[in-house]
């Protein structure tokens, strides 16, 4: 059933190999159809699946397997090859702009975890680089957004810059990097509202904001419990903003995470964090290899 | 309508367009087999055929054995009711309170809502502005107050007011938190205590970009807390929620609402059929668009 690791499901497949000491084309097809699944069941999209599937039968037959003493985990080994180097190494580095302030927008669905995340690399920022970042609250759409990226900054003890609901976003922008240079804040985090990536009109919105306060980051915050869509929805905002990273969020839950490595094969763009949990200090370093046995139920 | 034939590559494209919406590879596999079978007996070769064959089965599928009546909100019984809402965090649970808020009082109905998020930031002052949307009281405690208190005095002031219906907010959490799943099941256990027979609804919210995970979210909310029914949010993106089908068949809980927007008329029935087509119109053999909006 769903989520049950792939080595126990490839149990019966490497069994039947290990008798054998050899590896037919029909063994390697039984294997890849098992890896299949459990890709499909982490919610890896189905496209990335099938590219993926065809590089590993690739080296499935290839020497290294074929000649191995134990081919299963061989192709267990193989498969979190690929993964692992499809997601990249561990990049949880920061842009740093030649004249402060650096600039990094937060974008993405809605309540996959901007505004959250906001706080928490701010906290990152001041406590692992002893920066001194201004927040800037560009959600003047979502009830409450405002007061709730005050209340992290007050949790925080940060400052936080708004002009109310009633302002554009473009200006509430512009006005705090003013502002963020004559208080000499180094980071600003603009925190910008929930959109779909099909529409027109708020993608157009964040697309001014990045052309006026031409930003050193843009993360796209993505849910770690999205599903098929997350090759849309990544692909969408990163052709409109050419993202410069990823965020992950929610994976202190269950989920396999599929769609992180989804995400990286359609923007091949770095995951650089992922959120653990609702609190400001947990944000971590993203590790592909981590992420890659999860995917894989290990 | 171009001709098409319904041959292996027609049912490789549908494999792939129901894994895309969320389906999940072994439910459409046993549904691919099926209408293969179909298809034989009923000796279907053009795929415009095919439209009606694989909504039934689909819509099959999301009822299973079940009664297909029970999919409105039950809050038909004497004295208040309850509406208690539960789910992972960011799904949409406070939109959606404020949309069927909204609806209820519409339908002439007494509302008041009980913000039982005390965690989150800003969590209580975004109910109070759908309170302020809706026209119906905000029943509230401090930041960081323990829930259950809140939704124990929502109930009490429910009571005092006459409401017809006390709909009560929860912080979201992740449905492996222990801890916090207990602290929901100590809320419902307070509003069982209050008023018997209460919650009359427990409605999971649930995001329909999540993937194979909201079958585990049923799962656990349930065991937590009696779901008796979901709000599927987030309809009006790409993704299109297919996992609720597993979740009913499975679980035998039904769709109740579906979220159309962050607007506060976004909120409709769930139409099953509606539903079914959504999952496999980019199959492109659906003449007529019969999805919702
Ligand atoms: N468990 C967990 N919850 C998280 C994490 N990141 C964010 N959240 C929660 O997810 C929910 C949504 O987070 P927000 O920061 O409000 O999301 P958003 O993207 O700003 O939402 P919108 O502004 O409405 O689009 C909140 O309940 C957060 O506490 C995480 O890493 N783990
Ligand atoms: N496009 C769209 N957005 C929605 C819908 N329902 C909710 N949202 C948005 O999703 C985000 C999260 O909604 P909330 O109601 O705060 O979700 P929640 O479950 O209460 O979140 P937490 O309390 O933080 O766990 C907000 O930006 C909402 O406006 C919907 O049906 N469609
Ligand atoms: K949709
Ligand atoms: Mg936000
Ligand atoms: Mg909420």
């Amino acid at each position: 059933m769903a989520f049950e690791g792939l080595a126990d499901r490839l149990q019966g497949t490497i069994k039947k190999i290990t008798g054998k000491g050899k590896v037919s084309e029909q063994d390697v097809k039984e294997m890849t159809r098992e890896v299949r699944l459990a890709l499909l069941e982490a919610d890896v999209n189905f496209k990335v699946v099938k590219q993926l599937i065809a590089r590993i039968k690739e080296r499935a037959v290839g020497q290294e397997v074929m000649e191995s003493l134990t081919p299963g985990q061989q192709v267990i080994k193989v498969v979190k090859d690929e993964l692992t180097n499809l997601m990249g190494g561990e990049q949880s580095k920061i842009a740093v702009a030649d004249r402060p302030p650096t600039v990094i927008m937060m974008v993405g669905l809605q309540g996959a975890g901007k505004t959250t995340t906001t706080g928490k690399l701010a906290n990152h920022l001041r406590k692992k680089h002893n920066r001194n970042p201004l927040l800037v609250a560009c959600d003047i759409y979502r009830p409450a957004a405002i007061k709730q990226l005050e209340t992290l900054g007050t949790q925080l003890d940060m400052p936080v810059f708004s002009l109310g609901t009633e302002a554009n976003p473009v200006d509430i922008a512009n006005q705090a990097i003013a502002k963020a240079k004559e208080d000499h804040n180094d980071y600003v985090i603009i925190d910008t509202a929930g959109r779909l990536h099909v529409d027109e009109n708020l993608m157009e919105e964040l697309q001014q904001i990045k052309a006026d306060v031409k930003p050193d980051e843009i993360f796209l915050v993505v849910d770690s419990m999205t599903g098929q869509d997350a090759v849309n929805v990544a692909e969408s905002f990163n052709e409109q903003l050419d993202i410069t990273g990823v965020v992950l969020t929610k994976l202190d839950g269950d989920t396999r995470g599929g769609a992180a490595l989804s995400i990286k094969a359609v923007t091949d763009k770095p995951i650089k964090f992922a959120g653990m949990g609702e609190k400001l200090d947990q944000l971590e370093a993203f590790h592909p290899e981590r992420m890659a046995s999860r995917i894989l139920g290990m | 309508a171009r001709y098409r034939k319904v041959d292996e590559d027609f049912f490789e494209e549908l494999e792939e367009v129901l894994i895309t919406a969320d389906v999940g590879v072994s439910t459409v596999m046993d549904l691919v087999e099926e209408l293969k079978m179909e298809v034989k007996r009923q000796k279907i070769k053009d795929s415009s055929e095919m439209k009606d064959v694989i909504s039934e089965k689909l819509v099959e599928i999301y009822y299973g054995e079940e009664d297909k009546s029970i999919q409105h909100l039950q809050l038909d019984g004497e004295g208040l009711q309850v509406i208690l809402v539960v789910g992972v965090n960011g799904a949409g649970k406070t939109t959606s309170i404020g949309k069927l808020a909204h609806q209820l009082k519409a339908d002439g109905k007494k509302v008041i809502l009980a913000a039982g998020d005390t965690f989150r930031a800003g969590a209580i002052e975004q109910l109070e502005v759908w309170g302020e949307r809706a026209n119906v009281p905000v029943i509230k405690h401090n930041e960081g107050s323990d829930p259950a208190a809140v939704i124990y005095d929502g109930i009490k002031a429910a009571k005092s007011r006459e409401a017809d219906v006390l709909i009560c907010d929860t912080a979201g959490r992740l449905q492996n938190k222990v801890n916090l799943m207990n602290e929901l099941a100590k809320v419902k256990r307070v509003i069982e205590r209050e008023i018997p027979g209460a919650p009359h609804e427990v409605l999971l919210v649930l995001d329909a970009t999540t993937g194979q995970n909201a079958l585990t979210q049923a799962r656990i909310f349930s065991e937590a807390t009696d779901v008796t029914g979901i709000v599927l949010t987030k309809l009006d993106g790409t993704a299109k929620g297919g996992i609720v089908l597993a979740i009913r068949n499975e679980l035998q809980i039904p769709v109740k609402f579906v979220g159309l927007g962050e607007g506060i008329d976004d909120l409709q029935q769930f139409d099953a059929d509606a539903f079914v087509y959504g999952l496999f119109a980019d199959l492109g053999i659906n003449e007529e668009e019969e999805e919702y909006e």
